[in-house]
């Protein structure tokens, strides 16, 4: 008998090479995890890229579609660029004073069970589907009205609101209370402290928040196919006619048969996709500014 | 002294003239009717959506919803959600059952296995996948992804699993339940993984060290405490990811290939409540199909309800769990 035998070495546990190679297995899976998510995105942008690059060109941007044009006279989707431009304008001039305004309500002002059951409700609204919200807003104003630009703009507020919201009541909480009550001590006012010394500290989060919300909405398509989509081909500014938008273009075209349709739905697709990939890296960039700025760290 | 100078002495004193209380007073009523509009809003979009749909719910009542029936030729009118219903819960299970794993792995390898420096860029990305537009995902599932699944996978999985009926047979016009259920998937993705990514954050080091110092692999310590502690959050980071899948609406139009009836076959098309609402914008030909299309609506809309207070009740518990676990500590 070997000695090993009578006293086996207390670091020899039992099963230990079968929990190394799981533990070797499940760490390989997570790798790979990773690598697919990364993977997806990479083959997302590059197929995006790859199609809408040859038939991205100025003329996207400035001509009008021509409907059901034989000749190959060059034609874009100006009009739908100018929609978006028109309908998420309106919609963040609807939206960021409200959102703003219930973070404030809810932050400085309300007593805990109205903050809790508010948060829920925005939580609430933001879990509504985009689908439902047109269908909401198309009830609300399209019944009766027609459709039109500021319906959209409106159902594209209804999204931005909680986003609006919520990010501006997460960096409200961020701000020091030492800084409410100097300014409360020195016998400033609750509004103006509010208005004047909290709410500046925010800005560079409320800005972060709003980006991320435009760069969200800008790419909805389901609110508006109730409300802003029956449209001519001709570019326009008012939004009291129902405007063309680039996700609603995008869908319709993916639609068409016609091959030359779908090229300008992926240019399209690449210039929507550049605009909301600038907006949320510059967001995120803001963020951490303004969060090391706020908490000095 | 002029009257003009005294007032604005006045205004700068604090806790005494009207106008300072009026101040606040103004800012809290501004504000707080700003809350009380949302509130409205909400009551607002339930009301409308069951007003919209009052017809249909005249008509046909509470068998709408599970009558497999989508008949609008005039005459022989006949709706029902149930083929809606089916492909919803299809399209959304498989997705969820697909995107659980995949972000539990991608949350682990952000948390614990990456590199520092490639962990940020990595994380970046993730939450990029979530920003790429539905319409644009759509256009690429259907124009790129579809037809690549039809000639790839889909005949590779039919030859091998055949015998199972939800490999069935794939459909000529690479559309399918399938292609939804892939694009689905990586919708929700990047929504669980940064909800885990946190949850995981979360989980104190003393706790995972305790592990580390009794002698246990890196994913014993996983299996052992991070999910145990995370385990409410996990539970809500999937049904908010639930939510988000039952309510995709233009992606999945583009994709699914449209079409009535229950079947199990994933490898052609179908139809979910919220793609069959896209897929009619153009609209309907009588009155009785838009309340009805609207009433589809209406179901999503509870679905996505009843999902998201579970999703808050969970939330709210384990946060409760926790605090209550630190309190200990202290």
């Amino acid at each position: 008998m070997s000695t090993q035998d009578l006293a086996p070495n207390p670091l020899e546990v039992r099963g230990l090479g079968r929990r190394k190679a799981t533990n070797r297995v499940m760490e390989g899976l997570a790798w790979l995890s990773a690598l697919i998510a990364v993977g997806i995105l990479g083959v997302v942008i590059f197929s995006v890229a790859r199609r809408g690059l040859p038939a991205l060109n100025f003329d996207l941007l400035t001509k009008d579609p021509i409907p059901f044009s034989l000749t190959n006279q060059p034609q874009g989707l100006a009009n739908a660029f100018v929609g978006t431009i028109v309908i998420v304008s309106l919609a963040t001039l609807m939206a960021l004073p409200v959102g703003i305004l219930v973070a404030i309500y809810l932050n400085e002002f309300a007593p805990a069970a109205i903050r809790n059951a508010v948060t829920m409700i925005l939580d609430i609204l933001n879990g509504v589907p985009a689908i439902v919200i047109g269908i909401f807003v198309f009830g609300l104003f399209v019944v009766g009205h027609g459709q039109s630009g500021w319906a959209g703009a409106f159902a594209l507020a209804c999204l931005m609101l909680p986003l609006v919201s919520r990010s501006t009541m997460e960096i409200l909480a961020l701000v020091p209370n030492a800084l409410r009550e100097a300014s409360l001590g020195l016998g400033v006012p609750r509004w103006r402290t509010t208005l004047s010394i909290v709410l500046p500290q925010t800005v560079g989060g409320i800005v972060t928040g709003t980006v991320l919300a435009v760069a969200r909405v800008a790419g909805e398509t389901a609110p508006l196919l109730f409300v802003s989509s029956f449209v001519g081909t001709q570019t326009s500014w008012n939004p009291l006619h129902a405007l063309q938008t680039v996700p609603v273009a995008i869908f319709e075209l993916s639609e068409s048969p016609d091959p030359a349709d779908h090229a300008r739905a992926w240019a399209a697709a690449l210039v929507l996709l550049l605009f909301i990939l600038f907006a949320s890296l510059s967001a995120r960039w803001l963020a951490n500014r303004s969060r090391r700025k706020i908490t000095g760290r | 002294m002029s009257t003009a100078e005294l007032s604005a002495d006045a205004a700068r004193r604090p806790f005494t003239g009207r106008r300072v209380r009026f101040g606040d007073l103004a800012l809290q009523v501004v504000a707080g009717g700003a809350a009380l509009g949302v509130t409205i809003l909400v009551a607002l979009i339930i009301w409308k959506v069951i007003e919209g749909a009052r017809l249909s719910i005249q008509t046909y009542g509470l068998e709408f919803i599970w009558r497999v029936a989508w008949n609008p030729v005039l005459g022989h009118e006949l709706y029902g959600a149930g083929s809606f219903i089916f492909g919803t819960a299809v399209t959304s299970l498989f997705a969820l059952l697909l995107a659980a794993p995949i972000s539990m792995g991608i949350a682990l390898y952000l948390t614990e296995l990456a590199p520092a420096v490639i962990r940020g860029p990595v994380t970046a990305l993730v939450e990029t996948l979530a920003a790429v537009p539905s319409v644009v995902l759509g256009l690429w599932g259907i124009l790129v992804l579809g037809p690549a699944l039809r000639t790839t996978i889909q005949p590779w999985l039919h030859d091998a699993f055949g015998f199972i009926p939800l490999f069935g047979p794939p459909s000529s016009a690479g559309a399918s339940i399938f292609t939804a259920i892939i694009i689905l998937t990586i919708m929700i993705l990047p929504i669980v993984s940064s909800i885990s990514r946190e949850l995981f954050l979360g989980v104190p080091t003393e706790l995972k060290e305790a592990g580390y110092g009794l002698g246990v692999t890196r994913w014993e310590v996983v299996r052992g405490v991070m999910f145990p502690y995370a385990s409410g959050g996990l539970a809500a980071a999937l049904i908010l990811g639930l939510g988000r899948a039952l309510g995709e609406a233009i992606a999945v139009t583009q994709v699914i290939g449209g079409g009535v009836g229950i079947h199990w076959n994933l490898f052609s098309g179908g139809d979910t409540l919220a793609s069959k609402i896209a897929a009619s914008y153009q609209g309907s030909t009588t009155k009785l199909q838009t309340a009805s299309l609207i009433y589809l609506g209406l179901i999503l809309l509870v679905f996505s309800l009843i999902v998201n207070l579970i999703a808050q009740w969970i939330v709210r518990r384990s946060a409760r769990k926790h605090g209550i676990v630190r309190g200990g500590h202290a």
